[in-house]
């Protein structure tokens, strides 16, 4: 696939096979279990919401997804394919990640949005660059430079980048837990409709539960690396 | 005045080298006025440098008739300590003292031996040893520069690291404007140490040379020569120390092993 072929809208809307399957999956350092051999699927169009206290493993189990971090136990399929026989840009550009901090690259916001498809050599076109920026909410932004940008303008432009490399599953590490309340009710209602739009299949971390309620129908609950509750989000505690 | 005091040059020596340390003590009391603890590093490296250097000079004279091949061993033996004095600056990185000894090796290594087979540096062991082993130290220093300031790079854009992998980044691409920063910074000492040559310093080598009488234009370009090597030497330590910690700090999968947790 090309960035030419930003995924049409609603692509995975009527899918609901497993895309995503965490098998067994484990990771431990030394003195400490970060997540403890998990199982679950996420299917296509779904949106799964990792919520848990502090330290249970949300980020830790996050950052497997995408391997980002090396399992120690188990492993991820992405639509069946075990992710360990992927090259690991590839799966990346598949398995795209929101971070809680936008660390944009020095430059202007299209330098930053043509960052990913520049990596496989693709050059992103002006007019998917305006149209990414116009999803976002940001026309006009192509020039500006990353400087010169306010926090929830930043998250956007880095929702956008990620969006540039056109994947099927998104990681949302608490994308909107830096941002005050203004720029959090911005940046929140655009993923929103993105993710509806799109038909991505997204796995959110949040430590709020009434932003996982509004963004997911399903949680995992996690507790000290290991998941204790998994089932719609109104069957999980605190929902 | 101490040589008026210790007519015998082993007695002057000694003398010189205690007043020597004496101004070196006084830093560390104005250091210690205003909080900065510096006498325990400081009296072990100069104990470790008196020691170190007086052995060398006895080593020398023993080796004075020994044959010319003797000096690839001890150049071998400064270059193996070099490298795991140079690693101990790179605290947490992967394999620091083979990167550090590698790097050496082919920077100060390679400039030695074009040199000497060139002519540039002469075969006996009373030149090519000292000469060598200021390729080897400055090369030493180049590296602990490269590798500490490469070590602080990643460690202060963990973020900006990841979110190119997490784009799609490959490992070189990743971590390259830190290999770039690391390589410029290393090399400013000896970049200055060129420019400001004869203007801020006159450095040992030359100043050596005049004192045992040498013509001073022959002096001053020899010590050109030296420090032309020795910029040769630095900049190609750095250049594989840089290279080399490039592909250390990632694993085959391509993700950052190198984290502040470490």
């Amino acid at each position: 696939m090309t960035t030419a072929d930003l995924r049409p809208l609603g692509a995975h809307l009527q899918s609901d096979a497993v895309l995503l399957r965490a098998e067994c999956l484990g990771r431990c350092v030394p003195g400490k279990i970060l997540v403890a051999g998990m199982t679950f699927d996420v299917r296509g169009g779904e949106t799964l919401a990792l919520v848990g206290p502090s330290g249970s493993g949300k980020t830790s189990l996050l950052r497997l997804l995408n391997r980002l971090d090396e399992p120690t136990s188990g492993t991820v399929f992405l639509n069946g394919a075990d992710y360990r026989q992927l090259v690991p840009r590839d799966l990346r550009r598949r398995v795209g990640m929101v971070t809680q901090r936008a660390y944009l690259f020095p430059g202007t916001v299209a330098e930053n949005l043509r960052f990913g498809p520049g990596q496989r050599g693709e050059e992103l076109p002006d007019d998917q660059v305006d149209e990414l920026l116009s999803g976002v909410g940001l026309v006009g932004y192509a020039a500006r430079n990353v400087a010169n940008l306010s926090g929830g303008e930043a998250q956007r432009v880095s929702f956008a980048r990620t969006l540039a490399n056109a994947p099927e599953v998104l990681l949302l590490d608490e994308p909107t837990s830096a941002l005050d309340d203004d720029a959090k009710a911005e940046v929140e209602g655009l993923m929103q409709q993105i993710v509806r739009e799109r038909g991505l299949t997204c796995v959110l971390v949040t430590h709020d539960m009434a932003q996982a309620a509004r963004l997911a129908k399903r949680a995992l609950l996690l507790e000290a690396g290991r998941i204790v509750r998994d089932g719609p989000l109104e069957e999980v505690p605190g929902a | 005045m101490l040589k008026t005091l210790f007519p015998g040059e082993l007695q002057l020596g000694l003398a010189q080298a205690a007043v020597a340390a004496l101004a070196a003590l006084l830093v560390v009391v104005a250091a210690r006025r205003r909080g900065i603890h510096l006498e325990k590093e400081l009296m072990i490296a100069m104990v470790r440098g008196l020691v170190q250097i007086v052995a060398v000079g006895s080593i020398l004279l023993l080796l004075l008739h020994a044959p010319d091949w003797t000096s690839v061993l001890l150049l071998a033996s400064m270059i193996v300590a070099a490298g795991a004095t140079s690693a101990r600056r790179a605290k947490g990185m992967p394999e620091a003292f083979r990167v550090s000894t590698y790097s050496i090796a082919c920077g100060a290594g390679s400039v030695i031996a074009l040199m000497t087979w060139l002519g540039v540096i002469d075969t006996p062991i009373t030149t090519l040893v000292p000469v060598g082993s200021m390729l080897i130290a400055n090369a030493m220093n180049t590296n602990s520069l490269a590798l500490n300031r490469f070590r602080s790079e990643v460690l202060a854009h963990v973020g900006e690291i990841e979110t190119a992998l997490a784009l799609g980044a490959d490992r070189k691409s990743s971590v390259a404007p830190y290999v770039q920063t690391s390589f410029e910074a290393s090399l400013i000492p000896a970049i200055d140490s060129l420019r400001s040559l004869g203007i801020v310093w006159i450095p040992g080598l030359m100043a050596g040379m005049l004192l045992s009488g040498a013509r001073p234009v022959y002096a001053a370009i020899y010590q050109f020569v030296v420090l032309a090597m020795i910029f040769a030497a630095s900049g190609l330590t750095s250049l594989v120390s840089t290279l080399l910690m490039r592909s250390r700090v990632m694993s085959p999968a391509e993700q950052l092993l190198l984290r502040p947790e470490n």
